[in-house]
């Protein structure tokens, strides 16, 4: 058992070096689709974390029961369910953000990174990690959402969670707020992370050279 | 007229792709061919198609009774035809099954798909309103995955620094698509 993973460290992988969004490319839609500010991303992410740890949670605790065969079909009901609970809690308490995440709250079913974790991991792990996992995952999908939704809202509004930052003179790239800045502010941050990454690369090289 | 306009809306002013961002997973994985491209693309329609049917019918006749079930219905009916009618197909057209079969599985749980049903929903289409509605959603998505496989197989020539190559490049590419797409709003703004 020694070298078997913690919780912890099953936790933690999610945020950075197994990233829902920029590493593993998973969840794009709603990553782009609703991040034309910070608030809209936050919201999204905490709606797909509260289906992911719930998801993980019941997967996890049936998953001796569960037949193999229509495995994936009781998961998508599992998902389907805490979606619907989900959408409706939306729905009563902020109705404003209900309405400007629109379908996309219901789009959390088809979410690849939600059945992608029930697949992968939360059907072959005992509770514990399976919930460890999906909180971390859920946490680094939001993290991503965030940034995304706040370099777009920084730059397309010129303000961060509703707040100005600049003063009057500030002109809004509007493109930012648009379909086109989604595909451009991910594309830039992904070039930024692989840059990083080819210098640690190369440092580490340096390293074991010398 | 009212067909027309819910078809070139759906395809192009409103393309699922560029300006919903629906799909991405097979537009960025499956666009490197635009041969396969187009396949996708295809089958994207049919599913389409058969999907605005299951949902009109479920709309009309059983979801009357019990809207907050519409979700789990939707998917779990959809996928069902879906695979149902690949199988048909299997048996009755070898050669349209070998055209289209790989993606189908891989389209049923794609999030156009399902956005397509509850856009419709929501905006309450009739039977044969649904299906151009599908119709020009499947054909946008057909076009936007094409001349993204069409820049991708040039791009892929060309002499890129490492760090732009795979996705960050499509997504700029994306980025810039979705930009030229733009141009197309206001289109119909009389109607």
């Amino acid at each position: 058992m020694s070298n078997q993973p913690s919780v912890y460290e099953e936790t933690l992988k999610g945020i950075w070096r197994e990233n829902p969004v920029f590493v593993q490319m998973l969840g794009l839609c709603p990553a782009l689709a609703v991040t034309n500010s910070a608030i809209n991303g936050f919201a999204m992410g905490a709606a797909s974390t509260f289906v992911l740890v719930g998801a993980s949670f019941l997967v996890s605790m049936f998953r001796n029961v569960i037949p193999k065969q229509v495995r994936i079909t009781t998961f998508i009901i599992i998902i389907a369910t805490f979606v619907t609970v989900a959408d409706f809690s939306l729905q009563a308490f902020t109705p404003a953000l209900h309405k400007e995440l629109g379908a996309f709250i219901s789009l959390i079913v088809v979410n690849c990174l939600i059945l992608g974790r029930q697949e992968a991991f939360a059907s072959r792990n005992r509770l514990p990690f399976a919930v460890g996992d999906a909180a971390g995952m859920a946490f680094g999908f939001t993290l991503a959402l965030i940034m995304v939704g706040g370099i777009r809202e920084i730059l397309g509004s010129g303000s961060f969670f509703g707040i100005p930052l600049f003063g009057d003179n500030f002109e809004p790239w509007v493109i930012m707020i648009l379909p086109p800045g989604g595909f451009l502010t991910l594309g830039v941050l992904l070039i930024i992370f692989a840059s990083i990454k080819k210098m640690r690369d190369k440092r580490k090289l340096v390293q074991i050279e010398s | 007229m009212e067909y027309i306009w819910i078809f070139v809306s759906a395809a192009i002013i409103n393309n699922f792709t560029l300006a919903y961002f629906l799909g991405l997973c097979p537009f960025f994985g499956v666009s490197k061919k635009i041969d396969t491209a187009f396949r996708l693309g295809l089958a994207n329609i049919f599913v389409m198609v058969i999907t605005s049917v299951c949902a009109w019918f479920l709309n009309t006749y059983i979801l009357v009774h019990a809207p907050y079930l519409r979700l789990m219905t939707f998917i779990v009916v959809i996928a069902s035809t879906v695979q149902f009618v690949e199988m048909l197909i299997k048996k009755l057209s070898p050669a349209l099954f070998k055209a289209l079969g790989l993606f189908l599985p891989l389209i049923t749980t794609n999030c156009a798909i399902l956005f397509l049903a509850l856009t419709q929903t929501s905006r309450g289409y009739n039977f044969s309103e649904g299906i151009f509605f599908a119709l020009g959603a499947g054909a946008g998505l057909t076009l936007a995955l094409v001349l993204m496989a069409g820049i991708r197989e040039e791009a892929e020539l060309s002499d890129l620094p490492d760090v732009l190559k795979g996705a960050a490049m499509s997504f700029l590419i994306a980025g810039i698509l979705s930009m030229a797409f733009m141009g197309f709003a206001g289109l119909f703004s009389g109607a």
